[in-house]
């Protein structure tokens, strides 16, 4: 089967049970994306298919054939995205392990929605797991970069 | 002039964590994977353990000659008990290691596993500590009197008398439900055996790799060349895991790359747990409501086993000797044992059996403020220590700090007077607001006296920094210990820039690889940033001073005249500079190193919540958080708050919400993350942090340790605040979390 991740097709033979977030992970090397419950809680496996964040550890790999998959690792353009800058500068990551899956959250979240108010945020933020920022931080970083995507 | 440290610089750990490009354990592909088998029930004789045809299994028969993990201490009592890296004959608790099979994907491994036939002819079980100290109750470990694994007890001379002089005596028991640390990144490991030079590479999940090292080459007969670890990664890793050392078994056998990544369930189930702690505290207070004498009773479940190095007493021993907190409570009596039953292994998890004496010694003076009729903030204040070096009952010594100052700095900034009056409005409307507070004080970066005092027979403390600078005029720090998402890259960078006079982002901090770094202890304790810290202090003051005399001759001015900074060495006073790097290649480069062991130094708090408690659904919401925080020095303030956040965090969720549950058959019944419940970002409201800087003496760069405190903290100042809230109701919850369904039975009686 094709897989189109970050704008690039990959040809990968799995079997029908594979989730998403495992072919991502072990027949694209796409490892950014991370897995930390497989049972849809922790939000760690989150990519943006078709627009919206999905929980890839949800989805098997096959249901994704044909849709336009984005993951952590197609969001720098060479220098970081804004929500990656935002998070540099308020902190928004320690371990580190949750992040792929909060940018990827946010990120699908302002493109739907442009205008997300800070309450707004803190709802879709509610969907994933950190275990090491208290959340605090991470939703500093995602109010900032939403603020400065609607000004430029 | 300001130097780097004391500024909030952001760190150089985030960048690849952002792109994806972080190294996690369960991203290397392996040759084979590896499922272990666990035991479904609490105990049991294992009658049986048969894989399908064709299928490669290892059970504790093919392991033969590789020891148990029995960590020792030899004090207090201490029954040293052994964990067979696969369970050898009996099983001891739901999710035990039985055997392991081995396929080319996960997910095959996954099917083998299924498909093993396991028998076993269930035992009678002990879930509770309660259970495994009644009369008759089975002796989980052969060789053993009782379940109980280690008990100590200490009455001051002065104690009786002290007590017998009480005005005013309260009692009161508090429990501390069973926790699990749930890091988000579960424990991985992966194994690869070198054909070329017979060596294997353990990459793992652990905060220890060099004691991993010692500990598995022990094992498995190993010569210490033969093996290398690497750990990059976070959390819950303190302690070794059985199954690490079967992986390495497996890639020798096999001469091959093997990986194991625990799933959740088997994260929750048989990971480690922690903090299943109850706690009887009786204060004797004058009537002023000063502290004549405190009485303790402690007693831990602490599990089937014991976790490598810190052994099964780490958290009895622990409560009993820091119970005390920041009051000078006068006399004392204290007993504390721990309990073998059949339940996962408890071990070590940020905070360590603080939360739970904090949560009595805070619980304590709430009742006795209330029996008095005295703010809550009052009788603190007449009991806080105020006089340092103080010396505590049992022998702990604290440094400098202000612990009565930080208090006030956390009351100002809550508006205690403008909070009583909005309950007050709130209470005519049927609505339960609440305040709580909780002041303690954290022992942090302890080194090796500490250790020797608990009669361990490993004993962890110092660390060792080598370093080298350069002619590119970078420096390079190999540390010995092993950072896991606390930013240490930086903050080290920091204090080396500072000392070295080059920029942070020229210091490069090697760890988490036994190859590449000197012996070290590793990240437990609050520990990494005092004691690295110093130590890299001591080996980059070391090459300063040799900088500056290669500068003064290069520069042909006096010693005292150069200034080192940003990479520069210059003649104070006129524009003759120098790079560092110029510098380092005339010299052929610098190299020394450092060592520190330090005695330690308490760093301290005072978190206040607001809580509202709905008394229909008995749904707490935690509206306010303020935390003011001494722990001298702070090297980088973004990064302490970072700290502190998430430490917060997880201390709510303990007030609240996480519990690690078992039914009475011992069988475990919280087990994905629908069950043990993580707070999201709509429970843990946004905080106000405040910081003191009593710099510490105790420690080379005057910081103490802080990385634990949050957690320390919050779940006594949460349960304060619903008690606060349901004062008017007389309704007393003393038991954490305080989950919707206890303050509903606790709420049932009185509506
Ligand atoms: S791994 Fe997919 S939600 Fe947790
Ligand atoms: S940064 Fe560690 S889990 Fe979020």
């Amino acid at each position: 089967m094709k897989l189109h991740v970050n704008g690039r097709d990959y040809d990968i033979a799995v079997e029908a049970r594979r989730t998403l977030a495992d072919a991502l992970r072990k027949d694209c090397g796409l490892t950014g994306t991370h897995i930390g419950c497989e049972h849809g809680v922790c939000g760690a496996c989150t990519v943006i298919m078709d627009g919206a964040a999905v929980r890839a550890c949800l989805i098997f790999a096959v249901q994704a054939e044909g849709a336009v998959i984005r993951t952590v690792e197609g969001l720098a353009a060479g220098g970081l995205h804004v929500i990656q800058q935002e998070f540099v500068a308020h902190h928004g990551l320690q371990c580190g392990f949750c992040t792929p899956g909060f940018l990827m959250l946010a990120v699908a979240a302002r493109e739907a929605e442009p205008d997300l108010t800070d309450a707004e945020i803190l709802d879709v933020l509610s969907a994933n797991l950190c275990r090491c920022t208290g959340y605090q931080n991470i939703v500093k970083a995602v109010s900032a970069s939403a603020r400065r995507m609607r000004e430029t | 002039m300001t130097g780097w440290v004391g500024r909030p610089i952001t760190r150089f750990e985030d960048d690849a964590l952002l792109r994806g490009a972080g190294h996690f354990t369960a991203d290397l592909p392996a040759e084979a994977y590896l499922r272990f088998v666990r035991s479904p029930v609490a105990a049991g004789i294992i009658d049986g353990c048969i894989a399908p045809d064709g299928v490669m299994m290892i059970t504790d028969t093919d392991l033969a000659s590789v020891p148990p993990i029995k960590p020792i201490i030899r004090k207090f009592g201490y029954v040293p008990i052994a964990q067979p890296v696969l369970a050898r004959g009996v099983v001891r608790y739901t999710g035990e290691p039985v055997a392991a099979v081995i396929g080319q994907t996960e997910e095959q491994a996954e099917d083998f596993a299924d498909l093993v036939s396991l028998n076993i002819t269930p035992a009678p079980v002990c879930v509770t500590a309660e259970a495994a100290m009644a009369p008759g109750a089975p002796v989980i470990h052969p060789g053993m009197a009782d379940n109980i694994v280690v008990q100590t007890a200490l009455t001051t001379p002065g104690y009786e008398s002290a007590n017998a002089k009480a005005a005013h005596r309260v009692v009161t028991k508090i429990r501390s439900h069973r926790q699990a640390a749930l890091p988000m990144e579960t424990r991985a490991a992966h194994a690869a055996f070198d054909a070329a030079t017979g060596r294997v590479t353990l990459t793992c999940t652990a905060q220890m790799p060099h004691l991993m090292h010692r500990a598995i080459t022990a094992m498995l007969g190993m010569a210490a060349d033969e093996l290398r670890v690497i750990a990059p990664d976070f959390g819950q890793k303190m302690s070794l895991a059985a199954e690490y050392v079967v992986l390495v078994w497996a890639a020798l056998r096999l001469r091959t790359s093997i990986a194991w990544v625990e799933d959740r369930r088997d994260n929750l189930m048989a990971s480690f747990h922690a903090r299943d702690i109850a706690i009887e505290v009786e204060g004797a207070f004058d009537n002023e409501g000063r502290f004549l004498a405190l009485r303790g009773d402690i007693t831990a479940n602490v599990g089937a086993y014991a976790p490598y190095p810190n052994t099964a007493a780490v958290e009895p021993l622990m409560s009993f000797t820091e119970l005390p907190g920041p009051y000078d409570i006068g006399e004392y009596s204290c007993a504390a044992r721990g309990v073998i039953t059949n339940t996962c292994c408890s071990a070590p998890y940020r905070g360590v059996a603080r939360p739970a004496i904090t949560l009595a010694m805070e619980r304590l003076l709430d009742m006795a403020a209330m029996q008095l009729g005295m703010e809550p903030a009052e009788i603190r204040r007449r009991n806080l220590i105020r006089i340092f070096p103080h010396t505590t009952p049992t022998g702990l010594v604290y440094d400098n700090a202000a612990y009565v100052e930080t208090m006030e700095m956390a009351l100002l900034a809550a508006d205690v007077p403008g909070f009583r009056a909005r309950q007050h409005a709130a209470r005519a409307r049927g609505v339960y607001l609440g305040l709580g507070m909780s002041s303690f004080c954290e022992r942090t970066g302890y080194g090796s006296a500490a250790f020797a005092a608990r009669g361990m027979d490993i004993q962890p403390g110092w660390e060792h920094v080598d370093m080298t600078l350069d002619g590119d005029g970078v420096v390079t720090a190999r540390i010995g210990a092993s950072p896991h998402g606390q930013g240490l890259r930086t903050t080290l960078a920091q204090i080396i820039a500072d000392a070295v006079g080059v920029v942070p982002a020229n210091v490069r901090v090697v760890h988490g690889d036994t190859d590449h770094t000197p012996f070290g202890w590793g990240t437990f304790a609050s520990r990494s940033l005092v004691i690295s810290g110093g130590a890299s202090l001591i080996a980059a003051r070391k090459i300063r001073e040799r900088l500056l005399q290669q500068a003064a001759s290069y520069l042909e001015a006096a010693d005292a005249d150069i200034d080192l900074r940003d990479g520069y060495a210059s003649v104070t006073g006129t524009d003759r500079r120098v790079s560092i790097a110029v510098l380092a290649q005339v010299h052929g480069g610098f190299a020394d190193d450092g060592f520190y062991d330090p005695l330690g130094t308490f760093s301290n708090a005072t978190h206040i919540a607001m809580v509202a408690v709905d008394i229909e659904t008995c749904m707490v919401r935690v509206e306010r958080f303020i935390v003011a925080e001494d722990a001298g020095r702070l090297i980088n303030p973004m990064i302490v708050d970072g700290q502190i956040h998430g430490g917060v965090a997880q201390g709510i969720a303990n007030a609240l919400l996480e519990e690690v549950i078992y039914d009475e058959t011992g069988n475990i019944l919280t087990i994905s993350l629908a069950d043990f419940l993580a707070p999201t970002a709509h429970e843990i409201p946004a905080m106000t942090i405040l910081h003191r800087e009593t710099i510490a003496d105790a420690t080379m760069t005057g910081a103490k340790g802080l990385g634990e405190g949050g957690t320390i903290g919050a779940p006594a100042a949460v349960l304060n605040a619903i008690n606060d809230a349901l004062a008017p109701l007389k309704v007393t919850i003393n038991e954490m979390p305080a989950t919707p369904a206890r303050l509903h039975a606790a709420l049932r009686g009185t509506k």
